[in-house]
């Protein structure tokens, strides 16, 4: 039964490994919790098996399908059983009588929407009171014979009165490496992205190296070398307006993590795709830019680049010269990118479209090919990715 | 030995279950979780409970693992070896132990607390792997081993800086401490102050929940910011009443700075408080 649990957390890509399955059952095997008591098994188990908070949430998933025989919660992502099933369900399910109750009530729209300002309030208060969810028979809700868990509103009594299943209540999906994302997240991602380096003017006592050079000479003879720095050098290239205006937020925080991550790091914006200008300063782009040329020329190769970009436009706008939207191109999208690639070799793209939809997308695919498959979503865990893939 | 919580620390379940498994496999524990959520305290709290001596190890970027086992003072003995003092003989009077040590040699099993270890090198945790694992270090210099005589419980914080090594997870127990309930919370802060005032809680509470709510806030209070603010609350004898001022010209929670410690934050909740008090008016 356990092995079954360790394989199905394997099978859900959680990075658990033979030493802790063996570290539980040691832990098991002395007693440390009560083997009758299925909370305290969930707790000792998610403390050994389980080393990230990232990945707590799908910890809690895969214990909840293992020891329940669910459907199976992994594969994709669950999601929230949309409010047209439950419609149609009640629709099935429900006497006219019902159906005519939830009519004076104002309907189904009505109620699914209280449903949710419900759902809203009790996640901000706990105090008892008559009106919440699957508290009481005097709510509406629960009194129609759809189970409220259908909706993950989680709140399903046990026998003994222990109320909600921990793992159900799944406090932890807002940790999950592939859902959310903030500077700070960023920030420890973009971490990966360092190459210290002793190089520059020499600040620091050299303690080992003096005392060997003093026990050589029979002096005191007093070495320093240079302090240690990350000396990765960056260049980030953003795409704006357009489509990538549903994107601004995550670009935001990823510009803001990158500046604080990187000591050498220079930022420029460009439309869609790169041609023969980019420019630092929004407001002033057609006024104010910078050839491509004298970017190429004035950051040496060892500079790393990232695209960030929905890489989502007409394929013309890459392939061919006087395809871009704004002006006419004398040499096409492909042309500059390529360039762009022959002087950095390593160069990223981040794309904040999800990944399963890039096939579908002709630009994208256009794009990723270029880049020789170096196109990674703009996620916590593609930012891990990406990161790896610059310190090749 | 059992780990219960103390009147002081209100230790969760899941915590005690995690905490109990890691002195009983004698196996270091990592404790995660949002600042200000106990991490630190939690070692304290522990050794206190067990009524075992703690050895606090604070982490920066300059700790080197090394420094937590011994350090051979080279220099001192250079300059004692020119002036022919007698010491420069034996080796060993020019070693200091490091915490390890001290902890390795104690006579009762005691909390050894290695405070936010993703603070120094990303190599630090893997130079300590050996020495945690089977409890025992070599000296180099004078050629002992060093072995534990009672494995010391180690808990180990982490503020999430740097990502440890998966062979160092490994060998660990993990635990994350959440952001603590309202329910919780309310025991945590009937442990800080009993005597405060129920009603004066509520609507503390409630402010506080809300802060935590506003979208787009940079640092969201956490538990030790809500009981300074209480704190501060009681001295300053503010009442409940005024906490539950629905006056949309009031706002702002008195003595706010307790809470918010950004200035970006104060802006974006005195600005919401702005329009909110917009549409009222405009209601009005």
């Amino acid at each position: 039964m356990f092995i079954n649990f360790f394989f199905d957390l394997k099978q859900a890509s959680l990075p658990v490994s033979l030493k802790e399955y063996l570290m539980l059952m040691e832990a098991m095997n002395k007693r440390v919790v009560d083997s009758f008591n299925v909370n305290d098994f969930y707790y000792l188990s998610r403390s050994a098996l389980v080393k990230d908070e990232r990945y707590l949430d799908k910890f809690d998933r895969v214990f909840g399908h293992s020891f329940k025989g669910l459907e199976n919660p992994e594969g994709e992502t669950t999601k929230e059983i949309p409010e047209e099933w439950l419609k149609l369900m009640g629709q099935k399910y429900l006497t006219d009588e019902e159906k005519k109750m939830i009519e004076s009530l104002g309907g189904w729209d009505k109620l699914m929407e209280t449903l949710k300002q419900r759902l809203e309030e009790q996640k901000k208060r706990h105090q008892g009171g008559s009106k919440w969810i699957g508290t009481g028979g005097t709510s509406p809700f629960g009194a129609y014979g759809y189970n409220p868990e259908g909706i993950r509103i989680g709140q399903k009594e046990g026998k003994n009165k222990k109320a909600v299943k921990v793992w159900d209540k799944r406090e932890f999906s807002n940790l999950d490496g592939d859902v959310e994302l903030g500077t700070r997240n960023i920030k420890i991602a973009l971490r990966r992205l360092r190459k210290f380096a002793r190089d520059g003017a020499e600040t620091e006592l050299d303690l080992d190296n003096t005392i060997k050079s003093t026990a050589h000479k029979g002096y005191i003879d007093v070495k320093m070398m240079p302090e240690r720095r990350n000396k990765i050098k960056v260049l980030l290239f953003f795409d704006v307006g357009g489509s990538m205006d549903a994107h601004v937020k995550i670009c935001e925080e990823l510009f803001s993590a990158a500046r604080t991550e990187f000591k050498h790091m220079e930022y420029f914006y460009y439309h869609n795709c790169l041609y023969d200008a980019v420019w630092k300063d929004n407001n002033r782009r057609y006024n104010d830019n910078i050839k491509t040329w004298d970017v190429l020329h004035t950051y040496p190769s060892d500079y790393k680049v990232i695209f960030v970009g929905d890489a989502e436009m007409s394929p013309y706008e890459i392939t061919y010269p006087g395809g871009s939207v704004e002006f006419w191109n004398e040499e096409s999208g492909e042309t500059w990118l390529t360039r762009m690639l022959n002087v950095y070799e390593n160069a990223i793209w981040l794309n904040p479209i999800p990944e399963r939809y890039w096939d579908r997308i002709a630009s994208t695919s256009i794009i990723k090919q270029i880049f020789s498959d170096r196109m990674f979503p703009l996620t916590i865990e593609g930012i891990d990715q990406a990161m790896r893939e610059l310190n090749k | 030995m059992k780990f219960e919580g103390t009147s002081s620390y209100i230790a969760t379940e899941d915590l005690k279950v995690a905490v109990n498994a890691a002195i009983t496999l004698e196996r270091p524990i990592i404790v995660k979780g949002e600042p200000g959520t106990g991490k630190t305290m939690l070692a304290h709290e522990v050794a206190k409970s067990l009524d075992a001596e703690i050895i606090t190890w604070h982490i920066k970027s300059t700790t080197k693992a090394q420094q937590g086992l011994y350090e051979y003072d080279a220099v001192t003995r250079l300059r004692d070896s020119q002036l022919g003092d007698e010491k420069v003989k034996d080796i060993k009077n020019y070693i200091s132990k490091g915490k390890l040590w001290n902890a390795f040699e104690s006579d009762k099993r005691p909390v050894l607390l290695i405070d936010e270890i993703d603070k120094a090198d990303i190599e630090f945790p893997n130079d300590l792997l050996l020495e945690l694992d089977k409890m025992e270090f070599f000296v180099y210099e004078t050629g002992e081993t060093i072995k534990a005589q009672n494995r010391p419980i180690v808990i180990i914080t982490s503020n999430n800086e740097k990502e440890l090594p998966d062979a160092f997870l490994r060998r660990c127990f993990f635990h994350y401490i959440k952001f603590p309930d309202p329910n919780t919370m309310e025991e945590i802060v009937e442990v800080h102050y009993p005597d405060i005032k129920k009603d004066l809680i509520q609507e503390a509470f409630k402010i506080f929940y809300d802060i935590r709510e506003v979208p787009g806030i940079k640092k969201k209070p956490s538990t030790s910011e809500l009981i300074d603010w209480l704190k501060l609350l009681m001295t300053d004898d503010v009442d409940a009443k005024i906490l539950r001022e629905k006056d949309p010209k009031k706002l702002i929670p008195p003595l706010h700075g307790a809470l918010l410690k950004n200035e970006q934050d104060v802006h974006l909740f005195e600005r919401l408080a702005f329009i909110s008090r917009r549409e009222n008016e405009n209601v009005e």
